[in-house]
């Protein structure tokens, strides 16, 4: 039988009996990631998030100049002038694009839509408007509640299904690994002052979707090799499954930025935060699934039916770590051309 | 697992092939989708407003005022049923949400209680049979009663003001002219409006903004509308048009009978005798005398019910209506009567609205919008592609042919459902494109692994495909949760990112998992398992 397509074999590009010694450095890495959440919850509750329209209310609007460049300084005087309080005004994409942005006004639903009119008015046919966006404080108020609750929701869902699927010291690890990445993305987004709005909700949804994703990943590995190694001690274990799983959590993280990097160079200005969320919650969802959801179960332990109640080794275990890349490759070779009896020289 | 029955396969081929095929119709602009035969699908992904440009607008209705209303239309009545029982009473007003009135003497007490208790209306609509009463009557102290909704009364109220609102505004809206326009309710006190296409809100807020203007007007005796167009309209009298289009039209006095202020309620029911529909209607004080004086005069004679200055219909009065409430009857069907009711209680509720979200988007953004998201979502899959066929060899080619049905797949499946498609919608298929990958990611690193552990070709590639399995399955059912509570707790771009992801899932298990496996399959047979010695991964 025909078939059209010929042989070739991919490229291996992973080192595969590389053993990282993540376990090591567990107690850093946690030192690390509180470090980060602990700063991450200061610069929310100091400096605060830029929220968007969505969240605080007020208007948005995004114009273009019909000829040539827009004078932003000229309609900064002009819209800060009309007594609709501060007006912001930035360039978009390009420099014929503007977004003004107007703080929710006082009064209620009516008064938002007046201050937008004014805006409007003011600047005049020269100007095309490309996009409105008016939330008063109703909806506001409203679309703060279900983010805040659709962001909490997911995680206590995640949970129970790791739960029920695995047993509590994984759901533990996940929900705190998940913690981390919700914490440390908007603690970025504060700290860089972008604009924080309903898109971005949706892209930390997605992040805690893919971030425990990995951590399932690992996690179902750790399960295999709990069943597999009964009197491996657990540090090792864990070790072992973080490695062996390693190079799919790399591979399957590049496919995903090579997707999101198409998203940020291409998708033009009005994703452009959206995407740039996600991919910092791709980086911070794969750190944590490696570094705190997996390792976490080293210090709550899980329960195992080893047999027979064997006295489980002390140390650490063999540990292969290569110097250099030259030592990698030299691995990747061995690992090619003697398959089995490496594995197990390997182990 | 690597075995597959011949009806698999061709099963597996026509969900491929039906991908494919209710995909196609988007990728042709739509003038030459239309002349396609009959057994093409020609159904298109609708482009959410963000992509073709258009205004969103969501109004609120302002239930504070509809409460009010309700109360004080509450006092005159409670006014009009203690003197029609001829029961003295003083301090008649309203407090803390209810009507409370004193009653001079107390031997007159249960006499007032048994006449106000006739002002408390079932609640839900009457073709439905009743779920309560609108409103508690009950003694307070020694000689007061007060008048309370109840919060179904309440509840009652608003959806019926929320769906006359809606009928006033979808009306409305429709007179500009576009036809996609959508007018739906949300919530228990919201519409939402969407308007492809339409920039410049300010004619339709301003539209929108008007209240509904219900009159009730006596019909000319004997002049037709053809007679006074070709002479000439007579005095004091005036042509309206038929809501049911241009061709029927009435010569109308132009001074109201009753406006639409005075009507309190309008509800669609069954005739108790002839069981036929009907539209019940009820007039408050004024309203039932202005009613009941004109009616008395003109029996047998039409009059006509004018919504935004057109008939809506033109019932013969068969006797006096006095007492202020009566019903419409005549050639109704279930629906029609629906119809009319809210038709009549929009004039009669004119509810204000007020927008308390607005998004609009520029044609030209949208359009932007669209090639940039076209341009993105193809480098996102041709990067991604590249990514797997380097990795993985001949089994990366097996795995992008899977990718690609998936795509094709979710393209079909929001096609066929309708879904509208936004730009958070194509983040989220460039998304899954990427997350798609990691089940064969998961299997071909797993086929290595089992490689490396000196397993022979065919033993690898099915186990491989077995432990995986498990793996790919949890991992995509946690992140289904999360897409679940996106779609559940999310409003416009979420929700729309939501269905995307979760549609995304869903194929991309059927892509990694059985098309992949498939051509794994058939990649062995034409081998012949025995000649197998490496795996191209």
């Amino acid at each position: 039988m025909f078939f059209p397509i010929p042989d070739f074999k991919g490229f291996d590009f992973f080192p595969h009996n590389l053993r990282l010694p993540f376990m090591r450095y567990k107690g850093l890495c946690f030192l690390l990631s509180v470090v980060c959440m602990a700063a991450s919850l200061g610069l929310y509750f100091t400096k605060g998030l830029n929220y968007g329209v969505d969240f605080v209310g007020g208007s948005l609007i995004e114009v273009q100049h019909k000829n040539g460049p827009a004078p932003l300084s000229e309609m900064r005087e002009k819209l800060n002038s009309l007594g609709i309080g501060s007006v912001q005004i930035q360039s978009f994409g390009s420099d014929t694009d503007v977004l003004i942005r107007v703080e929710q006004q006082k009064g209620g639903e009516g008064e938002q839509q007046a201050a937008m009119k004014k805006v409007v008015d003011a600047l005049g046919p020269e100007y095309a408007q490309r996009r409105i966006e008016v939330v008063g404080p109703a909806v506001s108020s409203e679309l703060r509640r279900t983010g805040l609750i659709a962001v909490f929701a997911s995680l206590i869902a995640i949970c129970i299904y790791v739960w029920f699927r695995f047993e509590w010291q994984f759901a533990a690890g996940c929900v705190l690994a998940l913690l981390h990445d919700v914490l440390v993305t908007v603690g970025i987004f504060s700290a860089l002052g972008l604009e924080f709005d309903l898109s971005i909700v949706a892209a930390l949804l997605t992040i805690l979707g893919y971030s425990v994703n990995d951590s399932v990943v690992v996690s179902d590995r750790i399960r295999e090799n709990l069943r597999k190694f009964k009197r491996m001690d657990l540090t090792e274990l864990l070790n072992l499954s973080i490695n062996e799983t390693l190079s799919r959590t790399i591979l399957t993280g590049m496919t995903a930025i090579a997707g999101i990097m198409a998203l940020i160079i291409f998708g033009g200005e009005v994703i452009r935060n959206f995407s740039f969320a996600m991919l910092l919650g791709i980086v911070i969802g794969t750190y944590s699934s490696v570094f705190i959801a997996a390792p976490l179960l080293g210090y709550l332990g899980v329960k195992r039916d080893t047999i027979g109640n064997a006295p489980k080794p002390k140390d650490v275990g063999p540990v292969i770590a290569p110097a250099s890349s030259a030592g990698a490759d030299r691995a990747k070779a061995a690992a090619r051309t003697r398959s089995a009896p490496s594995k197990k020289a390997a182990r | 697992m690597l075995h597959f029955e011949r009806w698999k396969i061709i099963a597996v081929a026509l969900v491929c092939l039906a991908g494919v095929l209710f995909t196609l119709p988007n990728f042709f602009p739509k003038e030459t989708v239309e002349k396609w035969p009959w057994w093409l699908p020609h159904k298109q992904l609708p482009l959410g407003l963000d992509l073709q440009g258009g205004a969103h607008l969501l109004l609120a209705m302002d239930t504070k005022e509809l409460e009010k209303d309700w109360l004080n239309t509450l006092r005159d009545d409670t006014r009009r049923q203690l003197r029609e029982a001829k029961v003295g009473f003083t301090g008649l007003g309203i407090a803390s949400g209810s009507v409370q009135v004193k009653i001079t003497k107390p031997e007159e007490m249960d006499k007032a209680l048994e006449a106000l208790k006739k002002l408390a209306q079932p609640t839900g609509s009457a073709i439905l049979g009743s779920g309560g009463s609108d409103l508690t009557v009950e003694k307070k102290g020694a000689d007061t009663i007060a008048l309370t909704p109840t919060p179904q009364g309440m509840q009652h109220r608003i959806s019926s003001a929320a769906s006359a609102a809606i009928e006033t505004v979808d009306r409305r809206v429709n007179a500009l002219g576009t036809s996609e326009s959508t007018v739906v309710r949300q919530g228990s006190d919201r519409i939402l409006v969407q308007f492809p296409g339409l920039q410049d809100t300010k004619q339709l807020k301003d539209l929108i903004g008007q209240t509904a203007k219900l009159t009730f007007h006596a019909v000319h005796p004997d002049m037709t509308a053809e007679e006074a167009k070709q002479t000439r309209v007579p005095l004091g009298y005036k042509v309206y048009p038929s809501a049911e289009g241009e061709n029927r039209s009435y010569v109308l006095q132009e001074s109201p009978i009753v406006s639409g202020e005075d009507l309190v309620d309008a509800q669609p029911g069954f005739d108790q005798r002839t069981n036929e529909p009907i539209i019940s209607f009820r007039f408050n004080g004024s309203g039932a005398r202005k009613f009941g004086n004109f009616t008395k005069d003109h029996v047998g004679a039409p009059f006509a019910i004018v919504l935004d200055d057109k008939v809506l219909s033109a019932p013969v009065i068969r006797e006096p209506i006095l007492g202020g409430s009566g019903q419409i009857s005549g050639q109704f069907t279930v629906d029609s009567a629906n119809t009319l009711a809210v038709q009549l209680r929009s004039g009669a509720l004119p509810t204000k609205l007020t927008v308390v979200e607005e998004r609009t988007v520029g044609p030209s953004l949208g359009a932007d919008s669209i090639e940039a998201g076209k341009l993105a979502g193809l480098v996102g899959c041709l990067a991604t592609g590249v990514l797997t066929i380097v990795a993985y060899g001949t089994f990366g080619v097996f795995a992008v042919i899977g990718l690609i049905v998936h795509g094709f797949l979710i393209i079909a499946l929001m096609t066929v459902i309708g879904t509208t498609l936004t730009l958070p919608g194509i983040a989220g298929f460039v998304l899954t494109i990427g997350m798609a990958v990691d089940a064969n990611v998961l299997i071909y690193e797993r086929i290595r692994e089992e490689l490396r552990a000196g397993k022979s070709p065919i033993a690898a590639i099915d186990q491989g495909f077995q432990r995986a399995w498990i793996t790919i399955l949890d991992s995509q059912l946690t992140t289904l949760a999360a897409a679940v509570i996106m779609f559940w707790l999310g409003s416009g771009p979420i929700r729309g990112f939501a269905v995307t992801l979760t549609i995304g899932i869903l194929t991309s298990v059927f892509a990694a998992v059985t098309v992949t496996r498939l051509l794994v399959s058939l990649w062995i047979k034409s081998k012949g398992k025995s000649r197998i010695l490496e795996v191209p991964v």
